[in-house]
């Protein structure tokens, strides 16, 4: 059912141009966390706005005089991102309502990893100013020594890391 | 020359700006199978490759198209945003998302793009990411020091290892299409019937890996234009074949006095303020700053003289080249630099004649031009010290 997926090669030349478009036309790369810190500065705003305006945390984001955290160029853009993924799953016909695990767990196991795995890139996210798209590849893009010691810390840590995670993803003979 | 925020693009159109690129974003992260998280953990275990090929391959595109763009003059390089590191907790924060790498299957850009088309994993994930951020938030007081730690500015990878830019591009460029060769042999091993990589035309794929390893040889060679420019225009055969227009302390004395307004002195001593006696009406600009498009409104009036002062002669000559290789017309150069100006006006010595009948005259004038000078500086500091305009530089970052 799954159409085929584009060569690699080519996805990342288009990746890439798409990087180098956002950065020639803007000055600035591509992210994502960002957006997701955005959603939670304004519903915490939204909330309790004494609270987030009194934090250190939030109150950088919120407060007198500061535009809606959540009209920020990353919220657009990752709002962009969901538009395209689904005229691309669209394309594709790839749109289906399905979880995606390795062979050897329940759904809600995977669900309840994947929502763990997401808590853990919130907070990372933080501690280094951005993921995998705003801190690693946007910044090794631009040469900056943040975005190569992110990807190093994210990909060394998940190669030291997979062996104890295996039984999520592989097959039972393969993760002996 | 880009980038073109916030010059030509306001901030409202900007927004418009990341809608329509985040929808590329998303589609091109789709169609290389960014939304399939067994696709994505398998870079982790030998099975698929994809997220290295694809993330390698962007990489290296996007940056050779900067250091291209960069060398033909058509974007700024330094006035894009480069993030800036914060080294220890950078490295905690790596380390964290790895495992959620591992036990998510997504990072955050993946997990959108998966959500988009129905991953119901992707959408729990977001859902963890949201109380992670607020786990964050609400906990900061505990780290807030840690956070701010190691703080290193916006420093440059190629520094950091302390060699060239170019010999930098070239090793990452030998890099990746040594590790797109080596992870094919492995993935070819470890799924022997389904490796993604039985698909690859492999001629195809390794003409294209010679030529991006020639393009990252060719970046050794290429030097980044701002330097190459300065090189040039600092080449003693290059200044001694073209003359430049001079003008001396009594005519700049003289031109202040009488507050002309087509004059605009340019400094090009250090931007630091406290730089011994700002002139009155001067626009402080470093070197290197020269090439950056927030001057072209001064630099290219032609009806203005734009002279300028540096703390020797061979420095302002050096700028006035430049700016003329630049295309700007109208410049001059303060004869024997600023100490020329401080000795004959600001703070002279005693009168020394010259032979000259206009001895007398030039000595009441030097005397009238020190005293009316010192007090415009005076004016102009107790106004304010002038902000030093600072290079426009873009907002980014997660």
């Amino acid at each position: 059912m799954n159409t085929k997926y584009m060569n690699p090669y080519l996805a990342g030349f288009f990746l890439g141009l798409v990087l180098l478009a956002t950065i020639f036309i803007t000055g600035r790369g591509l992210g994502a966390s960002g957006a997701i810190k955005s959603i939670v500065v304004a519903t915490v705003d939204g909330v309790a706005s004494k609270h987030a305006e009194g934090s250190h945390f939030y109150g950088t984001y919120v407060g007198p005089g500061k535009d809606n955290p959540m009209k920020s160029w990353l919220v657009f853009e990752v709002f962009g991102v969901l538009i395209g993924g689904f005229i691309s799953g669209l394309a594709s016909d790839r749109l289906k309502f399905v979880t995606e695990k390795g062979p050897r767990i329940q759904p809600k196991v995977r669900w309840l990893f994947a929502a763990i795995g997401g808590a853990l890139f919130g907070i990372g996210a933080q501690f280094a100013r951005g993921c995998t798209s705003g801190a690693a590849l946007s910044g090794m893009a631009v040469l900056s020594t943040a975005g190569f010691v992110t990807m190093i810390a994210i990909f060394g840590t998940g190669y030291a890391f997979a062996y104890f995670a295996r039984k999520l993803w592989l097959e039972e003979k393969a993760g002996r | 020359m880009g980038p073109f925020v916030p010059e030509l693009i306001s901030d409202q159109l900007n927004l418009v700006v990341a809608l329509v690129l985040g929808i590329a974003f998303g589609a091109v992260l789709e169609q290389a199978g960014f939304s399939s998280s067994r696709r994505l953990a398998g870079v982790f275990y030998g099975y698929d490759f994809t997220v290295l090929r694809v993330f390698f391959t962007a990489t290296v595109t996007a940056m050779s198209g900067i250091l291209l763009l960069g060398y033909f003059g058509l974007l700024d390089t330094e006035a894009i945003f480069v993030n800036p590191t914060w080294l220890v907790p950078t490295i905690v924060g790596g380390i964290i998302m790895g495992i959620g790498f591992v036990l998510g299957g997504y990072c955050p850009g993946t997990s959108v793009c998966a959500a988009a088309i129905g991953k119901i994993d992707a959408m729990f994930f977001i859902g963890g990411g949201i109380l992670g951020v607020f786990a964050f938030g609400e906990l900061f007081p505990l780290y807030a020091n840690f956070y701010d730690s190691t703080s290193l500015g916006p420093i440059k990878v190629f520094d950091s290892l302390s060699m060239s830019q170019g010999l930098f591009a070239f090793l990452l460029i030998a890099m990746a299409v040594g590790a797109f060769a080596v992870t094919t042999l492995i993935e070819k091993r470890v799924d022997r019937v389904s490796a993604p990589s039985l698909e690859f035309h492999s001629r195809k794929h390794i003409a294209a890996g010679v030529v991006i390893f020639a393009l990252g040889a060719l970046f050794i060679v290429l030097p980044d234009r701002k330097t190459s420019l300065i090189d040039k225009v600092s080449d003693p055969k290059y200044v001694a074949s073209h003359p430049v227009t001079m003008i001396d302390a009594d005519e700049l004395a003289f031109r202040i006095v009488d507050r002309e307004p087509s004059i605009r002195i340019i400094d090009l001593r250090s931007t630091d303020t406290s730089a011994s006696h700002v002139l009155p009406g001067e626009e402080k600009i470093a070197v290197r700053d020269l090439f950056g498009k927030e001057w072209l409104p001064i630099f290219s009036q032609r009806h203005l003289k734009k002279i300028l002062v540096g703390y020797d002669e061979s420095q302002e000559r050096t700028s006035y080249l430049l700016l003329q290789e630049l295309g700007y017309e109208n410049l001059a150069v303060l004869k024997g630099g600023f100490e020329a100006f401080d000795k004959t006006i600001l703070s002279p010595g005693p009168f020394v004649p010259t032979g000259s009948r206009w001895d007398a005259d030039v000595k009441v004038f030097r005397e009238r031009a020190h005293g009316d000078i010192l007090k415009l500086i005076a004016e102009s500091k107790n106004k304010g010290a002038k902000e030093p305009k600072k290079t426009k530089k873009v907002q980014g970052g997660c």
